[in-house]
Parts: C-alpha cells; sequence; structure tokens
C-alpha cells in the first residue's frame, strides 16, 4: 500500500534564543485508509507535526512526502498545489468565512483548484450530505451551532477527496455531545475510506482509533500501529 | 498538479472585504473620491472659464484695437487732436474707427439727485459708428445716428441703466445729465472688450460741444483693422492719430488682455492641480493604512486560504486587486463628483459645461494607479505572512 503521509527523521527547530527544538526525530507513516489518533501532552510537538504533514511548514531537518510529493525540495507555488489537491485540514476554531454559507464554506475547499464555481456547489452539496448537514446548506455558518460548525469544516476539507484528512483537536471547541457526534463523523467517514489523523490530547477520543501515535518532547514515544 | 485561482473568482474574493466593512470601504474611497474630484473640476472649471473666455474673443474679433491719449514728455495726460478719428479712419488696413470722449458731467436718474451720488457712472461722447465699430449689440432701443447726436438724447451702458433703473425705452425715459433732461433712446448689451462703455452715458458730438462746450479732443478711439494686418495697423496708428507727437498716443488690442486671463488661468491650474495630487496622494496613503489593517484583521482568513492551498502570489493579489478596486471606485465617484462641480459651477457663470475627456481618463488610471501602488506593501505584507503563524493569530 503507498504511504500517503510519510515522515522521516523529522527535526523541527524553531529560531529563537535559545531555539526551541519542537521535534527531534519523527518517523511516522500513514496509509490510505487509516484512522491515526496522534496524542501527547502541551508542548510535545504535536501541532508542528500537524503544521508538517499540512505542508503549511518546512521540516529543518529530515524528509516529509505527502501523497509521494517531499515537501522540502518544493517551491511555494508546488507546495500549494499539494495543499489544494491532496489535502483536507480541519481546525479546533473551525476557521469559517463568518459571512458565507455552510455552502459557500464548503466550496473553499475547491477554491484553489480553478474548479468552476457551478461545480464547486455541487461537490460542496455532496461533502455537506456526507457530513450530515444537507438541510443547513443555505444557513449562514454564523447562525450554526458548534457542532454543526466543525461539521461544515469536516465537508469543507472532504470536498476535493483529498488524500488525507488531518484534524487538529477537532473536538477542542466543543461539549461532550457535539464532540461524540464529530468523532462518530470522522468514523464513519474513516468507514468510507477516508484516511483521516486526528490530533487530541483527549484520551477517550484516541483511545478510538485504530492507530495511536504518543508524542512526548519531540519524539514518538509510542506507535500502536507504526512500521507497517 | 497546481493551485489556481480563477481570474473570475479573484473579484469577488477580493470585494468580499470591501463588502464586509461598508464603512470603511466609503471612506478610503472617499479620499481618493476627493483628489480626483480636485482635479477633475479644476480642470473643467477652467476648460469651461477659457472656453468663455475664447468666445468672448471670438465674438469681439482680435482685430480691434485701440487709441488713448497717452503722456507727455513730462508725465502729464496729453491730448489727441480733433482730427485723430478722422485720419485714423484714412489709414490703410482700418475698416472703420469710432472716437470718444469723456465729458466731465454726471448723469442721475432726475434732478433730485444729490450731486455727489454719481453712482460712478460717466458721460462720453460717441461717435454714431460706435456701435458698428465695436460689434457691440442693444438690449433695447437703438444708438446714436448722426440726427439724434444733435439732440439731448443718450444712449446708457448696461450697468449705468441698470444703476439708473431703466429696463427700457418704450415708456420714453429722461435722466439728468449735466444739468439737462436727455431722453434715453437705447440701452447696451455689455461691451467685452470695452468695459468702461458699460458703466457710460453716451451722446452726441454736436449737443456735447453746445451744452458742455466739447472742443472735439477725443480720448478713446476705438478701430477695427483687417485681422491680417491687426499687428501692422497697431503700428501705424500713433502717427496717424497725432503726426506730431506719436510718442504720445497709446495703441493697445484689448484682446491681448483676455488672452492674458486664460494664460493666468492657466497658471492658477497648475497649481490647483497640484494641490489635487496632494490630495490624491494622501487618499491613497489612507487605502494603504486601511489595507494593512484589513491585512492585520483578516491573518486567520489569510492562513485558511493559505491551507486550502492559495498561493503567496494569490494571497497577494487578492489584496492587490481590493486595493486597486478602491481606488477605481474612487476614481470613478471622484469624476461624477468633480464632474457636478463644474456643471454647477458652470450653470452658475452661466458658461457652457466642459469636461475634457483627457482630463477624465488621467484622473481614472491616476486613481488606478494609486490604488495599485497603495496596495503593493499591504500586499506583500499578506504574501508574506507565514500560514502557520496566521493560522495562530485569534
Amino acid at each position: 500500500m503507498t504511504p500517503v503521509l510519510e515522515l522521516r527523521d523529522v527535526h523541527k527547530v524553531y529560531p529563537g534564543t535559545p531555539p526551541v527544538a519542537s521535534l527531534r526525530g519523527v518517523t511516522v507513516t500513514v496509509h490510505a485508509g487509516d484512522l491515526v489518533a496522534v496524542v501527547g501532552p502541551s508542548g510535545s510537538g504535536k501541532t508542528t507535526l500537524l503544521n508538517l504533514a499540512a505542508g503549511l511548514d518546512r521540516p529543518s531537518r529530515g524528509s516529509v512526502r505527502i501523497a509521494g510529493e517531499p515537501v522540502e525540495r518544493l517551491g511555494d507555488r508546488q507546495l500549494s498545489g499539494v495543499r489544494a489537491h491532496r489535502l483536507g485540514v480541519v481546525f479546533q476554531q473551525f476557521v469559517l468565512l463568518e459571512r458565507s454559507t455552510a455552502l459557500e464554506n464548503v466550496a473553499t475547499g475547491l477554491f484553489y483548484r480553478g474548479v468552476p464555481a457551478p461545480e464547486r456547489r455541487r461537490a460542496a452539496h455532496a461533502a455537506l450530505d456526507r457530513a450530515g448537514l444537507a438541510h443547513r446548506a443555505g444557513f449562514p455558518v454564523a447562525h450554526l451551532s458548534g457542532g454543526e460548525r466543525q461539521r461544515v469544516a469536516i465537508a469543507r476539507s472532504l470536498v476535493g477527496r483529498p488524500a488525507v484528512v488531518l484534524a487538529d483537536e477537532p473536538t477542542g471547541n466543543l461539549d461532550s455531545a457535539a464532540g461524540d457526534s464529530v468523532v462518530a463523523l470522522l468514523h464513519d467517514l474513516n468507514a468510507g475510506g477516508v484516511t483521516i489523523v486526528v490530533i487530541t490530547h483527549d484520551e477517550r477520543i484516541a483511545a478510538s482509533m485504530r492507530r495511536r501515535v504518543s508524542l512526548r518532547d519531540g519524539l514518538v514515544v509510542a506507535d500502536t500501529g507504526g512500521g507497517s | 498538479m497546481r493551485s489556481r485561482l480563477r481570474l473570475a473568482d479573484l473579484l469577488p474574493v477580493s470585494t468580499a472585504g470591501l463588502r464586509a466593512r461598508p464603512g470603511r470601504t466609503a471612506l478610503s474611497i472617499l479620499g481618493v473620491a476627493i483628489g480626483i474630484a480636485a482635479m477633475v473640476a479644476v480642470l473643467g472649471v477652467t476648460r469651461s472659464s477659457q472656453a468663455e473666455v475664447l468666445a468672448q474673443i471670438d465674438r469681439t474679433g482680435t482685430n480691434l484695437l485701440t487709441v488713448a491719449n497717452g503722456k507727455t514728455i513730462r508725465g502729464a495726460e496729453a491730448e489727441l487732436p480733433v482730427t485723430a478719428g478722422a485720419a485714423i479712419a484714412r489709414t490703410e488696413g482700418v475698416l472703420s474707427a469710432a472716437a470718444t470722449a469723456t465729458v466731465p458731467q454726471h448723469v442721475y436718474r432726475n434732478d433730485r439727485i444729490p450731486a455727489g451720488r454719481t453712482g460712478g457712472l460717466s458721460v462720453r461722447v460717441a461717435d454714431p459708428g460706435l456701435l458698428g465699430t465695436l460689434d457691440a449689440a442693444l438690449v433695447d432701443g437703438r444708438f446714436l445716428d448722426p440726427a439724434l447726436a444733435r439732440y439731448p438724447a443718450v444712449v446708457l451702458g448696461h450697468y449705468a441703466a441698470g444703476a439708473l433703473g431703466i429696463a427700457d425705452v418704450s415708456d420714453g425715459p429722461r435722466v439728468w445729465l449735466g444739468g439737462h433732461w436727455f431722453s434715453v433712446v437705447g440701452i447696451l448689451a455689455p461691451v467685452d472688450l470695452a468695459p468702461e462703455l458699460d458703466t457710460a452715458a453716451l451722446i452726441g458730438a454736436p449737443v456735447a460741444s453746445e451744452a458742455f462746450g466739447y472742443t472735439g479732443h477725443p480720448t478713446r478711439i476705438f478701430v477695427r483693422a483687417l485681422t491680417s494686418r491687426t499687428a501692422e495697423v497697431a503700428g501705424l496708428l500713433g502717427r496717424a492719430a497725432d503726426p506730431a507727437h506719436p510718442e504720445q498716443v497709446a495703441v493697445s488690442r484689448p484682446s491681448e488682455a483676455l488672452t492674458a486671463r486664460i494664460a493666468v488661468t492657466g497658471a492658477t491650474t497648475v497649481l490647483l492641480l497640484g494641490l489635487g495630487a496632494v490630495a490624491l496622494l494622501v487618499g491613497g496613503i489612507g487605502i494603504a493604512n486601511v489595507l494593512i489593517i484589513s491585512v492585520l484583521e483578516r491573518r486567520r482568513e489569510i492562513g485558511l486560504r493559505r491551507a486550502l492551498g492559495a498561493t503567496r502570489t494569490h494571497v497577494g493579489a487578492q489584496f492587490l486587486t481590493e486595493s486597486v478596486l478602491l481606488g477605481a471606485a474612487g476614481g470613478v465617484a471622484g469624476v461624477v463628483l468633480g464632474s457636478l462641480m463644474t456643471w454647477s459651477m458652470a450653470t452658475v457663470r452661466g458658461w457652457q459645461t466642459l469636461i475634457p475627456a483627457p482630463a477624465v481618463g488621467a484622473a481614472l488610471a491616476a486613481a488606478v494607479l494609486i490604488g495599485g501602488c497603495a496596495g503593493l506593501y499591504p500586499a506583500l505584507r499578506a504574501a508574506r505572512l507565514s500560514p502557520t503563524e496566521a493560522l495562530r493569530s485569534v
């Protein structure tokens, strides 16, 4: 099976006095169809890992391959292309365009692929439907509940059928009922074939995932399905 | 596998920020609009007023010359010879000549008005040919003719008639002129090239010599020359008017004063345009300011767009387009505002409204350019924003 995400001996050092080593040699491989939880306490390097996996940042050392593309060798244009075509990202704070409807927000997932607007809307409808929010398509996202907003964000990450969906604390801003429903949605999507990496410090959510990667002080200390 | 932003999507995405804050957008547009409006109005008003002056020159012609008494070598006022008018009329290249002379008398509405209240009006002797030479028009009545010139008849200048409260001559109004009753037979329209006639009461030479002892020395002779030989004729007039002392004759060309007026407005225009440019520059700085704030406020959105696959160029283009749109909107608003100002000014002054098309084009181009320049720095900042930092900000 081809790995959709491959981090090999990845180091990330943030400049400063003194420099902060956020990742100190992380190797993780994610295959198509995986459902992975990355867990660890604050400051363990989870978010840095996500930023590198999402092509938003580059490693100081080591190699990151997203769908086979070596991040450290790509220019801004090419790396942006990888983000537009191969990745879906879900944030803890949703990060939605507050003045737009749920449908428009989901459609922005295809915005930087050069897909014409009518086609974007069709795909957005389908993605909203998969996220169980078809009935909210025309609602301004500002009027939606937290759980619904996160579903919109998940639908946006799905709309382009990316190789992998990365979710950073997707339940962090939700109450437990809404959080559970979002986790259930992630499980459903994974069952439908979507590769998902969830970053969380919620042990309960992590426990529900098939594979757990534990980080501590910038190192992988446990990987229940690693190396496969 | 390329990141791509459709041109059709760039416009809505760039206006989203503007639509989200209509008040701020309107204010930043206003800055540029004021600058552009000032420039368009300056050019429009100057052009409209120049057109008016040019029309005046066209109406009156550039071939009118005036001959007046100059100064003697000792500085005293010289006197034109009695024969000056006739001599000038015989000069080659002269189409017609008409002499006028001031008479030290005053004109009043009636004999009850105190002598001091002259209203600034003068009394002048005029040749019957004056109307034709000046190509002037009458508002009412008729001009002096050789017969009328022998009788106490008076033609009033346009302002003089108003000052004396005489609007028409149908009921045979009379005025008290130098201790005699004179019948008003005509009222002149304003004379552009000889504004001194607007405040004058014109009487015939025979009646002036009979009643006021007028000796026949003209003080000002209007000369209409062949257009092609006007300058040459101007050189001949001194000698023709006073062969003995040609240096004591002042010859001038009234149309030159009007031409000078255009030159003067030209100089003022440059100054005012400069002020407009300063306003435009300030407007541009306003746009830059607003956009920098906007980039700071929309860091999360920038981060999101980067995460969704936007390149640096896409993010920069979004803010640059926003800025150019602000500039263009300011330009359009400014042109409308400036045209409106020109129109109202021209309407009040009774001019024809003229807004030079190249000025409108240049104003719009300047507005777009200013918008573009103002947007460069904010767009660069937005493009350079690290996506991870942008997403972390709240």
